[in-house]
């Protein structure tokens, strides 16, 4: 490969297309051309780098400086001061949220500092369409090792000594369901990738598959060495255009390289892979479903056992794993099941990817050892809560998990820990939120979710989450009575003990870990008729102060409902029976005399 | 084979979908990869493109019919030139997705799941486009915007209403 005296990593993921870093691209072409350093410095297209709130991101090596939201505009002057005098261009800067102060060096700044890749050891530094790239990081290594020194038996050894556990949500050890899935009885088997990435909040997968495409061919070809099967599937939702779009282009290079087809590496193996694009169903995510979905069928979960390593699609064997859990693959044959194990915690060796979304300053995907804690991830990688807000709440585990609480933010985060706070790992969708975030409304907002995405087949689900909602649409709405708590949690013992899947049986999870980390706020809706957060509608009340209001008749002119009234220069009221909570009052108030109680 | 019933679909567009039809013909698991294509070739599944779906690849109507309408993706109904999707995933939610729902039916004046009377626009919520860093975020066919308020919404809007002027 050619040697440059520089490279620039354009970030070219999902969040960065949407702030325009394409146009940031092809200036840096034309800038490099019309400056002729074309020999000397070489720019990159790259998946996600991670901090997708700052995009467009740019990253300039052999020094490794850190531009955020770079514009076409700023292009030339960082040819010109950068690329050719090496001086800095200190406005496009990292700041520190908090505590304030630039600093250039990708590596030095808190969210990457603190992050161990291995899952993302590529998304971000290689080109994902150029299938050198990731061969010039070690990539198929991993491949040409197992097939040509390892039996099958020695590649899931290496994986059972790992302690790698499934990053889809449930965390069984993944070596021990290669095991299963070698040692069914069938001719036939197959390997499946669920790329279905359901959580809604989670983009962890996503990034995967558009960053680092590779990462996950070589592991599944792996996996189809291990148990025995030549055709390997990889289930993406709709969702994703781009993510089916790099795997094609990866798929075809693999192929063309020998990587993927007949004979894989001139050795007896042979295995290929198809992509299949989902339709638009959560519910899909599940296993049972997902392979339901593969066979062109309505996705409907149907019950374990027997479980896909015995019967799975078109009732052969199946291996079935998350995307992540196969990006770590190729990282471990390489590099061995001691060295994972060394990270992360006894059980939970490894790290794991999150995607820090919601009320926390630095957004975006991090991955970090097991066993942070969540205030690291929080405070340190995320900067802390926006506008000097309170913290509240962390989601984890998406509408099957739960929320965490400041009690629980010096936790050392793994499976184990997460469902003993209540929550569980789920497959590492992390939302922050803060005081102005209402956690009934949040229960209730999870609840419609999953009733929406239901797939019907089961009472317990249907019904059930349907009773659940119902119950707490009224509580949002100040029709809420005391006995309505112990409702809820009797509804979803029932399901959560009767459901037929995951989906169902999870379903209530949100509800009863919000009750109870939050009881004192259903209270308030329920008793004092007040959403403390002032979120939900129907509970507040606009008011105007009879010391601040000077009487000027604005607001009772502008009210579409004529539900203001008062005599000129004397406080205001307004009529709360007639008052449909449209806001207009509080913009139109010269003197800012009216507030929501 | 020239039983167009109500719509103007052209011979082009039918001879597209039987070519999708051959290619996974026999394919076990055709069904869902064929509606996707027959809904990109027409841009929503009638009757007339399910029954024949269902005849060129030898399944039940019954069952294109189960799976057309299992999978939210699929749309019996035209849609608009441009469908907007408003995340209400997680991310987006805490960060106030429901105000710009709210604000693209004020200014659209439809309500989700409606298309508007110059068939312009329709309007969708979806779950999450992963995108959760930029939240709220929407999408605009395959176009995404990120870190809206309400009071950007017109502006987005603009794009597509002049292209189409
Ligand atoms: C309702 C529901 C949704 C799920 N969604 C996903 C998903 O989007 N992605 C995923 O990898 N696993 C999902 N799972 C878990 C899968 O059923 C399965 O456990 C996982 O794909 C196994 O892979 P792993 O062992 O590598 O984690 C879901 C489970 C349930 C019950
Ligand atoms: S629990 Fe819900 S999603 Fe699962 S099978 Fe039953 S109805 Fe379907
Ligand atoms: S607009 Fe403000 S100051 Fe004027 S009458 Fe209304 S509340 Fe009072
Ligand atoms: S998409 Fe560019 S940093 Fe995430
Ligand atoms: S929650 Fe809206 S993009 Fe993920």
């Amino acid at each position: 490969m050619k040697l440059y005296r520089a490279h620039v990593l354009v970030c070219g993921g999902a969040g960065c297309l949407s702030t325009g870093c394409k146009a940031v691209l092809d200036r840096f072409t034309d800038e490099i051309k019309a400056h002729n350093l074309e020999e000397e410095v070489h720019v990159v297209e790259t998946g996600c780098i991670g901090t997708c709130d700052l995009g467009p991101v740019i990253v300039i090596y052999p020094e490794g400086i850190f531009y955020k939201e770079v514009t076409p505009d700023d292009v030339k002057e960082i040819v010109e001061e950068h690329l050719l005098k090496g001086r800095l261009v200190t406005r496009l800067l990292y700041e520190r949220p908090v505590s304030g102060g630039q600093i250039p060096f990708y590596n030095e700044i808190d969210f990457f500092r603190k992050q161990k890749r291995i899952a993302l050891r590529n998304v971000g530094m290689i080109n994902p369409e150029v299938i050198e790239e990731y061969i010039a990081r070690d990539g198929y290594i991993a491949l040409g090792k197992v097939l040509t020194q390892y039996t099958p038996e020695q590649v899931i050894q290496v994986i059972k000594d790992s302690g790698l556990r499934g990053r889809g949500g449930a965390g069984f050890p993944t070596g021990l369901k290669w095991e299963f899935t070698m040692k069914a009885p069938g001719e036939e088997k197959y390997v499946v990738c669920n790329a279905d990435e359901g959580d809604p909040g989670a983009f962890m997968d996503r990034s995967v598959l558009e960053g680092d495409p590779h990462s996950v061919i070589e592991a599944m070809a792996i996996a189809g060495y291990a148990v025995g099967a030549s055709q390997g599937y990889v289930y993406v939702r709709a969702e994703y255009p781009l993510a089916v779009q790099r795997l094609e282009n990866a798929i075809e290079k693999a192929r063309a390289f020998g990587m993927l087809g007949k004979n894989i590496l001139g050795t007896a193996f042979s295995f290929d892979l198809e992509i299949r694009v989902g339709a638009g169903a959560f519910v899909c995510g599940e296993e049972t479903a997902l392979l339901a979905s593969l066979e062109g069928k309505r996705g409907e979960p149907r019950p374990k056992p027997p479980f896909p390593a015995s019967q799975g699609l078109w009732g052969k064997p199946t291996l079935i794993n998350n995307v992540e859990t196969f990006a770590n693959i190729p990282a471990i044959i390489n590099q061995g099941a001691d060295w994972f194990r060394q990270i992360g915690t006894k059980n939970s060796p490894g790290t794991k990817v999150f995607a820090l979304a919601g009320k926390v300053n630095n957004t975006g995907l991090v991955e970090v050892p097991m066993g942070v804690t969540l205030r690291e991830i929080i405070f340190e990688l995320g900067g802390g809560i926006p506008n000097h807000k309170r913290f509240k709440a962390a989601q984890t585990g998406g509408p099957s998990g739960g929320c965490l609480t400041e009690k629980d933010l010096d936790q050392p985060i793994d499976y184990e820990s997460l469902v003993a706070a209540g929550s569980m790992m789920g497959s590492g969708g992390l939302i922050v939120m803060d005081e102005d975030n209402c956690m009934v409304d949040v229960a209730r907002f999870f609840l419609e979710f999953t009733q929406d995405e239901s797939c019907g087949k089961c009472t317990p689900c249907r019904i059930g989450t349907k009773r659940m909602l119902e119950i707490l649409i009224r509580i949002t709405q100040g029709k809420g009575e005391e006995k309505d708590l112990e409702l809820l949690e009797e509804l979803a013992q029932t399901i959560k003990n009767t459901a037929l899947c995951g989906l169902g049986q999870s379903a209530p999870n949100p509800v009863l870990s919000t009750i109870q980390n939050f009881r004192d706020e259903y209270l308030a809706h329920i008793r004092d008729k007040k959403c403390p957060a002032k979120v939900c509608r129907a509970l507040l009340q606009y008011t105007i102060s009879s010391e601040l209001c000077r009487g000027c008749g604005i607001c009772a002119r502008e009210c579409p409902e004529k539900a203001i009234s008062g005599e000129p220069k004397e406080p205001y009221f307004i009529n709360q029976e007639a008052c449909i909570k449209c806001g207009v009052c509080i913009e139109k108030c010269p003197f800012d005399a009216i507030s929501l109680i | 084979m020239t039983e167009t019933c109500c719509r103007s679909f052209s011979e082009e567009q039918y001879r597209d979908l039987d070519k999708v039809i051959a290619q996974y013909q026999g394919k076990p698991g055709g069904l869902i990869p064929v509606l996707h294509q027959a809904q990109l070739i027409f841009g929503y599944l009638p009757k007339e493109i399910q029954i024949r779906v269902a005849e060129g690849l030898n399944v039940p109507l019954s069952e294109v019919y189960g799976v057309v309408t299992f999978y939210s993706f699929f749309s019996q109904q035209p849609r608009g030139k441009h469908t907007i999707g408003v995340c209400l995933g997680t991310a987006c939610y805490v960060k106030g997705a429901a105000d710009i729902v709210e604000a693209l039916e004020e200014e659209l004046e439809i309500k989700v799941g409606e298309t508007t009377a110059n068939g312009d626009f329709t309007l969708m919520v979806t779950r999450c486009v992963g995108a959760c860093g930029l939240a709220p975020v929407l999408t605009v066919g395959e176009d995404v915007y990120g870190r809206l308020t309400a009071d950007k919404i017109p502006e987005v809007l603009k794009h597509y209403q002049k292209t189409e002027a």
